[in-house]
């Protein structure tokens, strides 16, 4: 019972982490109806760079966690500029083919040597481990760390979209482009401020990641990228609550597949059940069934 | 025994009933109306005959067999073709493509007869190309056999989706508002059209329009629906004169 | 029939030419073995594009799993012809075709319930086939120790020569010409382009959505069949979602909707790489990745459309049709 209980905390430890790269996700998705394959890299750039920060640049880690978000969100800034932006109103997979061209870049880019090189590197935690027993229970002070981050995080979120001009403004753009741009928003800088805000997301998740799974490296974004648009999927895409439920089901389904089954099937079940969710319920969990008009 | 017997026909959206207790009969061989202002149901009756939606009560009849159930595929290979609204082409292919997909049913080579060209194939595309290009030379459209659906004017557009329909050789014909977008004169060459059509190919006709000069030079009867029901049908004349149409087009109180 | 027998004339011209092209540089050795290799491997890769071309390019249905069948295709007739152990000719092609049928089987399985999906669904659906396959084949050997599992598969009998390579690439483009000159591919093409439409007109989408998915997967399997015979090593690695990228940017990239885009942009891929390889030298091996990526992304914000649009040339354009006061070859259209 503890084992699974523990289970549980850690499937929740990688849930929230997941859920962090799901927003952004879900938020491009929902503005630009891109599957913006970079995603993952930027989640892995944010890692890079927070390691960076409280390694070598001397930083104390919550500064290294900000200064990391800062530097992605213009990251993804200047992505959608340069990759997108262009293709906005091109055929979708054009645009999904540049996001891939994108995600290559990122990754080889950032193998080169002169960059972050190409081998795995150990991340010394900037905190030390701290572990209470609860009820049997052991939580270690990351777990907690992540869980206040993301939930801090998901509130400013909510309250960005839902109490914000910049917010109102966001939920007009996904709705239709057009019909913004009628009622005087700004559709790019709305899109622009979508693609920093999920990238700074990212970025917290990538430096969360770093200091919880303390190993990283220039490929390391693809299978949380993968995992997180997934959860995004599953929990209706487009749908801010949506992509927080399916990437904490992701967490959990990960972690009790490798703790109950095999760690080697972990990635085929945890897609095996993304298809059969897909099949019965297309649009995800929380999302409406439409249907086609004719 | 008529050719389609529409019976109490109704449909739901969640807890919009965009059509209530429908009833329509076609004999074979008549050009029918239906007209009624924006949102009264009439293209989910299309929708429902043709089954891209399923009904949610009544009964759709076809020479004497049951529509309802079946997909809107095997609806068309009944002898039952349409055109959309919302003008709904093969886009990016030409023009003759368009209509040869349409002869897909009645093509008689199978994949192997495809991979390995048999004399078969070969006679069958021939058949094929040109019983297509009869079409667009029936719709005035041969001369753009070739080029890509999209790049046609709106007006060809609309006569390619009814050239696209009768390849499949029907016996009913439902257009959804062929003259919309189009000027006068077009309006009245599309008239003519559509009884050529009708006549060489011995249809029935159902049709949805707004404008009204076609629906009274074409119709033989009127059927007016109003927030998913029928509220007048009878002779076009008749029609135009009933008090109860003229309120819902124009609104309670026009005649005050 | 004349331009039809002119026309077959000249491609049978065209292909027994470019045969003895690449025969007089491989005996002068212009063309050394290792570039050989390259070229195989650029063939292999024109069969697998052809089946995603015909898949998403012509029918629409996107699909990010693309490299399991080639994968699928790749261990099924492997082992077939490991088992077999002789590696004589019979054996080779039977595991060919165990390799087709095998993968056929699974692209029918599979697509039975996902290609219900729309667009991006099934993209997702199918990139998430893609994982399991390959976390599957990373643990084959617990089912079928011959299949070495993530530590790889030898002893295939490499018995593939630049011939066999040559004459099934030659095929599979034949063959998927004439699918798609047909009513089966006006068919898929109306799928792509309005798939209510489609249904509208007498066309069940579903049969016909099954059916080139399945045709499509199944030149994968053959793709994947062939390699297993001219390279010693396989690796589940070689089939993962990076690999099913490279048949879809190979299509996209080619332009959507066209073989010979396909076909020519398979080729350019391959040698692309290996060129870069070749042209930057060993300490600049680690750019090669960032060139390729930079290069991708300049194709498509200067030619959306693709290298070749839908545009086809010789024997792969579909003949246009005289009418009455047409123009028999229509400009394109801006």
């Amino acid at each position: 019972m503890e084992f699974f209980l523990e289970q549980v905390i850690n499937g929740l430890q990688l849930g929230l982490v997941y859920a962090l790269i799901a927003l952004g996700y879900t938020m491009v998705y929902g503005i630009v109806k891109l599957i913006n394959f970079a995603h993952g890299d930027v989640f892995m750039v944010g890692a890079f760079l927070g390691y960076f920060g409280f390694t070598y640049w001397g930083l104390p880690w919550p500064v290294a966690i900000i200064m990391s978000m800062v530097f992605c969100a213009i990251l993804g800034v200047v992505i959608e500029r340069i990759a997108y932006r262009p293709l906005r109103y091109a055929p979708r997979m054009i645009a999904l083919i540049s996001a891939i061209g994108v995600s290559f870049f990122l990754e080889y880019f950032c193998s080169l040597r002169f960059v972050f090189g190409a081998n795995y590197r150990v991340v010394q935690r900037p905190l030390s481990e701290v572990s209470w027993q609860i009820g049997g229970i052991t939580i270690t002070n990351i777990q907690v760390l992540i869980l206040v981050a993301v939930v801090a995080m998901l509130i400013f979120l909510q309250w960005i979209v839902h109490r914000t001009k910049m917010g109102a403004a966001m939920r007009t753009v996904s709705f239709d482009h057009d019909a913004a741009r009628l009622m005087g928003v700004n559709v790019d800088r709305t899109i622009s401020f979508t693609f920093a805000l999920g990238s700074a997301m990212a970025a917290m998740g990538g430096v969360l990641y770093a200091i919880a799974y303390p190993q990283i490296q220039p490929f390391m974004g693809i299978m949380p990228g993968l995992k997180a648009f997934t959860a995004a999927v599953l929990g209706g895409i487009g749908l801010i609550p949506g992509a927080v439920l399916g990437a904490l089901i992701m967490g959990q389904v990960e972690t009790m597949t490798a703790a109950f089954i095999s760690s080697q099937l972990r990635d085929a079940i945890a897609f095996g059940i993304l298809i059969v969710v897909l099949l019965f319920r297309p649009t995800g969990i929380l999302g409406r069934t439409e249907t086609e008009k004719v | 025994m008529p050719l389609l017997k529409v019976s109490n026909l109704c449909k739901s959206f969640g807890g919009l009933q965009a059509v209530s207790n429908i009833n329509l009969t076609l004999e074979p061989g008549e050009v029918v109306g239906l007209i009624g202002p924006n949102g009264a149901g009439k293209t989910t009756v299309f929708n429902l005959i043709t089954g891209h939606f399923p009904p949610t009560s009544g009964e759709i009849v076809f020479e004497g067999n049951t529509l309802v159930g079946k997909a809107p595929f095997e609806i068309c290979n009944t002898g039952i073709a349409r055109t959309f609204q919302n003008i709904r082409l093969f886009k990016d292919n030409n023009v003759l493509d368009n209509v040869r997909a349409a002869f897909h049913s009645s093509t008689d080579y199978g994949l192997l007869g495809a991979i390995f060209r048999t004399p078969r194939f070969r006679s069958e595309e021939k058949r094929i190309t040109n019983a297509a290009i009869n079409l667009l030379e029936t719709l005035n459209l041969a001369n753009r056999a070739n080029d890509t659906a999209a790049s046609l004017p709106y007006g060809d557009q609309r006569r390619l989706e009814i050239a696209r329909a009768l390849a499949g050789s029907p016996k009913l014909l439902l257009l959804d508002e062929p003259a919309a977008g189009m000027n006068p004169s077009e309006v009245v060459n599309l008239v003519e059209l559509i009884k050529n059509v009708k006549a060489q190919f011995n249809l029935t006709v159902l049709l949805i329009e707004h404008q009204m000069g076609l629906v009274m030079n074409l119709c033989d009867r009127v059927v007016v629906m109003d927030f998913g029901e029928v509220i007048a049908a009878g002779l076009p004349s008749v029609i135009r004169q009933d008090p109860k149409v003229l309120e819902a087009y124009l609104g309670k109180g026009a005649f005050a | 029939m004349g331009r039809n027998n002119n026309q077959l004339i000249k491609s049978i011209a065209g292909v027994i030419i470019f045969y003895a092209l690449i025969k007089t540089a491989i005996l002068t050795g212009f063309l050394n073995p290792y570039w050989q290799r390259v070229l195989d491997q650029s063939l292999i890769y024109v069969i697998g594009s052809l089946g995603l071309s015909l898949i998403f390019g012509f029918a629409g249905q996107f699909s990010i799993g693309h490299a399991a069948f080639f994968g699928l295709g790749a261990y099924s007739g492997g082992l077939v012809s490991k088992m077999l152990g002789t590696g004589s000719i019979p054996a080779f092609l039977l595991a060919l075709l165990v390799s087709m049928l095998f993968t056929a089987l699974v692209a029918y399985l599979i697509g039975k319930p996902v290609l219900r999906l729309q667009s991006d669904y099934l993209g997702i659906a199918t990139l998430g086939f893609g994982v399991i396959v390959k976390v599957a084949l990373d643990n084959a050997n617990k089912l079928i120790p011959e299949m070495g599992g993530a530590t790889g598969m030898t002893g295939v009998p490499q018995v593939v020569t630049f011939e066999w390579v040559f004459f099934f690439t030659v095929l599979a483009i034949i063959i998927s010409r004439n699918f798609l000159h047909s009513t089966y591919g006006r068919v898929c093409t109306s799928i792509r382009e309005d798939e209510i439409a489609t249904s509208a007109v007498g066309i069940n989408p579903a049969k016909y959505k099954m059916l080139v998915f399945v045709f499509g997967c199944a030149l994968a399997g053959l793709a994947g069949g062939i390699y297993a015979h001219c390279y010693p090593f396989l690796h589940p690695s070689s089939f993962d979602f990076l690999q099913s990228f490279n048949f879809l940017i190979i299509v996209v990239a080619g332009g959507m909707g066209s073989l010979t885009g396909t076909v020519v942009t398979a080729v350019g891929w391959v040698f692309l790489q290996e060129g870069l390889r070749f042209a930057l030298g060993e300490a600049f091996m680690d750019w090669r990745g960032v060139i390729y990526a930079v290069l991708l992304i300049i194709l498509v914000l200067v030619r959306q459309q693709g290298l070749f649009g839908n545009k086809e040339i010789g024997v792969l354009a579909p003949r246009a049709v005289l009418t009455k006061g047409g123009k028999k070859n229509a400009a394109p259209e801006s």
